[in-house]
């Protein structure tokens, strides 16, 4: 087994990289913000908020991001007019014992000059932490997200059970699970209530995906892409009992919302559909946009499964791509990396890729880059919505 | 009933009406579904479901052992259970299907 080493930060919680966050605080800046991350791709990562309106959920969820314990240094980026409220931003991550610095395209010289001060700035965060202490670190000190996209009718029959063993393994280990997407689990919330730690619990998740199948009954479309029909699945409920099978075996410790850290390890349900009227449009509008939420909640790495052939990553945090399909493997193996469609043609069972995918997530958390990593990919998206606090059943005592 | 089924159905839960193909199956090929013998008539790929019974309209639709939806039409054993005959009791499926006939049609695309 690799040793696991990870860079501690102040709250406690440890890096398995040690990233500088370039992050745009309106859409205005993106440009700028980009330009400075380009000539280091490995060492800066961009995020960033489009909008120009403020909104507190985009203001927690910035926050959390810039205070990730992947993240060692942070570099905001504002035109200077918009009503993102930088000073808060900056002073939660000046409070978090992190470098920050605001550049502000207004004042500082307009793009040239803007991107030059930027670029020298990470450039010399990026070599202060490449040489920053180690310390061990423990299966029990990581968060590990699951999320399945590009879902085809294999996804639900290997990919997904597989990494649902992997969680059993990983919670019984004390790490911190989250599965999410209540709106691929309509038509789960029975079977998933009958695993919650705690019976005010039960009524919480249920709750969750009842405000889901509304939620999207409203916009009149569920989380269903045209892609997955073509892969045989019919229905919404069809889709979300092959997503369900991620999560495992274990009882489920609690209920969170985007940017909620969990209070200690087992396995947690996010609820990602906005709470109150629909407003905004879809919650999740592509998979970048969860693995984002559950990055905020303080996911170090993300398992994602897929049977038609997803290709992202994401910023911030690797991507363990999981190829449900093994058709699919062959024409994107340097994509992949587990060919759990090795379960459909019968040279390896459901026990053995769930080892495989314990294994990559030590392996990546030790340093190993992922495909996805290793190819570049960094998407990152961030839209307006809006959440209520968490009902006082939702987290373990 | 599944001692009698085809090696390349699966069959995921003892409570299931539906089997999942393994692999495709082309157009003209025969397999036997609870004793009967049944013809493609046209290709199915991976990951596609078939009827493992008679399954009336109204009846659910069974699949991992929990309901994926009600049947629209009564569905033959053996028949491809899908868009055309099983609908969400949740929310409606959006697919490209129609449009993608049309532009095929048009192009002179063969799927």
């Amino acid at each position: 087994m690799m040793t696991m080493k990870g860079y501690p930060r102040s709250d406690g919680r440890k890096g398995i990289r040690n990233l500088v966050a370039v992050a745009y605080l309106v859409e205005c800046a993106h440009h700028v913000a980009r330009q400075i991350v380009t000539p280091t791709p490995e060492s800066a990562h961009l995020i960033g908020f489009p909008g120009c309106f403020p909104n507190a959920y985009a203001q927690k969820m910035m926050e959390r991001l810039c205070t990730h314990p992947n993240v060692g240094a942070v570099l905001l980026v504002s035109l200077g007019c918009e009503s993102f409220d930088r000073y808060q931003l900056e002073r939660v991550v000046a409070e978090s014992g992190r470098s920050v610095r605001t550049l502000v395209i207004q004042h500082d010289g307009g793009t040239r000059a803007t991107v030059e001060t930027g670029r020298a700035w990470v450039a010399e965060q990026a070599a202060i932490l490449q040489d920053a202490e180690q310390v061990p670190l423990a299966l029990s000190d990581l968060t590990i997200g699951t999320v399945c996209g590009g879902s085809d009718g294999t996804s639900g029959i290997t990919g997904n059970p597989a990494a649902g063993l992997a969680f059993d393994r990983l919670v019984a280990e004390g790490a911190t699970c989250i599965f999410e997407e209540t709106g691929e689990l309509i038509g789960c919330e029975n079977i998933m209530a009958s695993r919650a730690a705690t019976p005010e619990l039960a009524i919480e998740l249920r709750a969750s995906v009842e405000k889901a199948a509304r939620y999207y009954a409203t916009l009149g479309y569920g989380s269903f892409a045209a892609g997955n029909a073509d892969g045989g699945l019919t229905t919404i409920e069809e889709k979300s009992l092959g997503a369900y099978m991620k999560s495992g075996q274990s009882q489920i410790s609690g209920l969170i919302k985007p940017g909620d850290i969990p209070p200690r390890g087992g396995l947690y349900l996010m609820d990602v559909v906005p709470d109150g009227e629909v407003r905004f449009g879809f919650p999740n509008i592509s998979d970048n946009a969860e693995i984002v939420e559950m990055m905020a909640s303080g996911a170090h790495m993300t398992l994602f499964v897929t049977g038609r052939g997803s290709v992202v990553g994401s910023a911030l945090a690797p991507v363990i791509k999981i190829a449900a399909n093994p058709h699919m493997y062959e024409r994107l193996s340097e994509d992949m990396d587990i060919n759990a469609g090795r379960i459909l043609t019968g040279a390896a069972s459901l026990t053995q890729i769930g080892d495989e995918i314990f294994a990559a997530v030590i392996a990546t958390a030790s340093g190993q880059p992922t495909k996805s990593e290793a190819l570049g990919h960094t998407e990152f998206i961030l839209t307006y919505k809006s959440f209520e606090p968490l009902g006082p059943a939702c987290l373990p005592l | 009933m599944s001692s009698q089924t085809d090696p390349r159905l699966l069959l995921l839960s003892p409570r299931d009406n539906v089997f999942v193909l393994r692999g495709a199956i082309d157009g003209g090929e025969t397999v036997v579904v609870a004793g009967t013998e049944v013809q493609f008539s046209r290709r199915l790929g991976l990951g596609h479901k078939i009827a493992a019974r008679f399954i009336a309209a109204g009846e659910k639709v069974i699949k991992y052992g929990a309901p994926i939806g009600s049947a629209v039409c009564d569905i033959a054993p053996g028949a491809h259970v899908h868009l055309h005959n099983l609908a969400s009791d949740y929310t409606p499926t959006h697919s490209l299907a129609g449009s993608r006939t049309d532009h095929d049609a048009a192009t002179g695309n063969k799927a």
